[in-house]
């Protein structure tokens, strides 16, 4: 029992690593949900640590004018409320009826002044202005007062981005590139990398080989050839068909390397039962392989569809920028010039961003890390 | 029904032959096993005969059809692999059925068949589970019962008891013994390298020296008379005892051999006199092991021993059951 709890200094290392990667992952994101769902005007006052908080502002307002004062015992009194007409809420904490201190009185005091005059106010902004002879004028005293703000949270600025702003249409748009960019690499890789494991070929290692060789070309070099494939052919430039096909030839390699080795993983023996019990290479393929390298199928169904979902250059090179074909990355990116300043803004759209690969990572995260031991452990 | 020829085989995998010349015959019904230590290539043979591995020369013979060139599904056999190979996402009806549904039957008759199957292995009670829910045992009646479904006329067995524990092992070779007798024209051929599996399932042995057959026969004639000292080596535990040299050359032979169970021991007088180096007493009897001037014997005494370690004694080889071997290790009789 005390073994297992000694404390070594290599689990100590480690989890300390652990702690510090969950923490550098954790605090960006929470800082971008809860900033996206802030006040606009507190995002600019205040950072979003202090969002739980009650924070202090100030503000002015006249009280009622002299046709509202009653008389009672000989005194002249205006009562009201400061937050009528206003726009302010809250709790008041202070006043004072110069701008310079408006905080010169506790809230709940009755405050004196030389000329006799008395004021009351209380927290939730109804006052009591006294006078010993009859006010005048036909506007009302100014009064200055700081008001606590409970913390607030609001959707408003998601309904924004979203429906006016264009990135529910973008969102979309992205969703439409990337699902099938997703879906069409995998149905490819799995039968390449099925036959590229169990089948006899002729040249089988060379394909192999040039397969793992691809995997370190870069995207860019193919750029302008494969523009110009496109251009000429009419059909595919600036399409969605196109942008598709180009994410599948971009993502096979990685797909048949890894769909590879798993699949070259699974234990000889039942690929060869399957063989003697009269199964041919496509029933195999399809009812003992298929459905045992799920793991290795939806690991790099996760990295492809991140990796799709956060391209921008592909789409901007191979699809349009209109508003029917923008992808969010690219939405994200105008966004950026165009509402630079607006915090409310470009914190609810990135964080419309990174909701999808964030479901997609917690929904299918056992197969994530077994997908990474892909091939390294027999029968995964 | 179904007779088994094997002529002139061989097998290489590039520069490396395997199989050199196997030419047997296994005749239809009878329980045929292969042996040899790791690396003989008796698994290779058996692969052959399946045709998981294609045959580089040599003519393989199934109901007198030459087979070389046909897959494993057409050539009327069932395999039952090492590891059970079971299909791990599926249930145990759906492993058994799988064969039969390649086959195109219709459901119904699967159905019936399955059935079948699962009550002669007593795998009823588990036909929806998946393999993993299974004990070692009856994973590998699963693994059976696929290879019963079929109908086919001749099984083969790849070590199919070296992944089960001790207990299970005796059980499950029982078993398998009793399977054979329930289906007496069902040829079996069967690879392991525990020569106890060998000499009680088997009606015949092949024994397997790197690649080359060593010898043919029942149980008792490897016993016997093995045909050569690699044969005599193998089968029998312990080991036979090997004298080369002086006293072989007296007795005719390059190669002297005698069980340890042929040894007689004595305190006083004998043929060879030796100390005791070491004994292993397991109730039922004894072995020690003499250090004499042509080496370390064994010996078996019946029961458990009286002499200790490090006492002399007197070893006599049954003259009736000695074995001599000449200068290629073949016997002389």
């Amino acid at each position: 029992m005390w073994q297992s709890i000694k404390l070594e200094p290599s689990r100590f290392v480690l989890h300390f690593a652990v702690l510090l990667i969950v923490a550098i992952w954790t605090f960006p994101t929470a800082g971008l949900l809860v900033s996206s769902l802030r006040d606009k005007d507190l995002i600019a006052t205040s950072g979003w640590w202090t969002a739980l908080s009650t924070t202090d502002r100030s503000a002015q307002g006249r009280m009622a004018a002299a046709d509202k004062q009653t008389s009672k015992d000989g005194k002249f009194e205006i009562s009201g409320n400061i937050f009528d007409g206003t726009e302010v809420s809250g709790l008041v904490r202070a006043f004072g009826l110069k701008v310079q201190n408006p905080s010169e009185f506790a809230v709940d005091t009755t405050a004196t002044f030389d000329d006799g005059k008395t004021l009351l106010v209380k927290a939730d902004g109804s006052y009591v202005f006294t006078s010993p002879v009859a006010f005048e004028g036909d506007r009302g005293q100014r009064l200055f007062y700081i008001t606590s703000q409970p913390p607030k949270f609001t959707t408003e600025n998601y309904s924004t981005v979203l429906f006016s702003e264009g990135i529910g249409r973008a969102f979309i748009n992205s969703l439409t590139v990337t699902i099938p960019a997703t879906i069409i690499p995998i149905l490819f890789a799995a039968f390449a990398a099925y036959a590229l494991a169990w089948m006899k070929l002729p040249g089988r290692g060379f394909i192999i080989a040039v397969i793992v060789g691809l995997l370190v070309v870069p995207l860019q070099m193919s750029l302008i050839p494969l523009l110009k494939i496109y251009n000429a052919s009419g059909f595919l430039s600036k399409t969605y068909l196109g942008i598709w096909l180009a994410h599948t030839g971009f993502g096979l390699p990685f797909a048949i390397y890894l769909l590879r080795s798993y699949i070259a993983g699974l234990p000889r023996d039942l690929i060869e039962s399957a063989q003697v019990d009269g199964a041919n290479d496509f029933k195999i393929f399809l009812r003992i392989v298929l459905p045992l390298c799920f793991p290795a199928l939806a690991s790099f169904a996760i990295f492809q569809f991140l990796w799709v979902w956060n391209d921008l250059l592909v789409a901007i090179v191979f699809l349009g920028s209109g508003e029917e074909q923008l992808v969010l990355t690219g939405k994200l990116n105008g966004l950026l010039g165009s509402r630079g300043g607006n915090w409310e803004i470009l914190t609810a759209s990135a964080f419309v961003t990174i909701i999808v690969p964030l479901t997609v990572f917690f929904a299918l995260q056992r197969y994530f890390v077994r997908g990474l031991l892909a091939g390294s452990v027999k029968g995964g | 029904m179904a007779a088994i020829k094997l002529s002139k085989i061989n097998k290489s995998y590039g520069t490396v032959h395997i199989l050199k010349d196997v030419s047997l015959e296994i005749k239809s019904g009878e329980f045929m096993i292969f042996v040899g230590p790791s690396g003989c290539g008796k698994s290779t043979l058996l692969r052959s005969i399946c045709g998981l591995e294609n045959i580089s020369s040599g003519v393989l013979e199934i109901d007198n059809a030459v087979v070389n060139e046909v897959p494993p599904s057409k050539r009327g056999i069932a395999m039952v692999f090492q590891s059970y190979a079971l299909y791990p996402h599926m249930s145990v009806y759906e492993n058994i059925s799988f064969a039969l549904e390649n086959q195109g039957l219709p459901r119904d008759e699967i159905k019936k068949k399955v059935e079948k199957v699962g009550e002669l292995l007593q795998l009823t009670p588990y036909l929806t589970r998946l393999p993993k829910a299974l004990s070692g045992g009856q994973r590998q009646r699963v693994a059976i019962g696929r290879a019963i479904v079929r109908g086919a006329k001749v099984f083969l067995f790849d070590e199919p008891l070296s992944n089960l524990d001790a207990a299970l092992r005796v059980q499950t070779r029982m078993e398998i013994a009793k399977l054979k007798r329930d289906m007496p024209n069902t040829t079996m051929v069967y690879v392991t390298h525990d020569q106890v599996e060998a000499m009680t399932l088997a009606d015949r042995i092949c024994v397997l020296d790197q690649g080359r057959i060593a010898q043919v026969g029942t149980p008792m004639e490897l016993y016997d008379r093995p045909a050569n000292v690699f044969v005599a080596g193998f089968i029998g535990s312990p080991k036979m005892n090997f004298i080369a040299g002086e006293f072989a050359k007296n007795h005719k032979c390059t190669t002297f051999g005698i069980r340890p169970e042929h040894l007689t021991i004595a305190k006083s007088k004998g043929a060879i006199k030796g100390v005791v180096d070491y004994s292993e007493i397991l109730g039922s009897d004894s072995f020690l092991y003499v250090e004499t001037e042509h080496g370390l014997l064994t010996a078996r005494e019946i029961g458990k021993t009286t002499v200790k370690n490090g006492e002399t004694v007197w070893l006599t080889p049954d003259p009736k059951l000695v074995h001599r071997f000449d200068e290629t290790g073949k016997r002389i009789d």
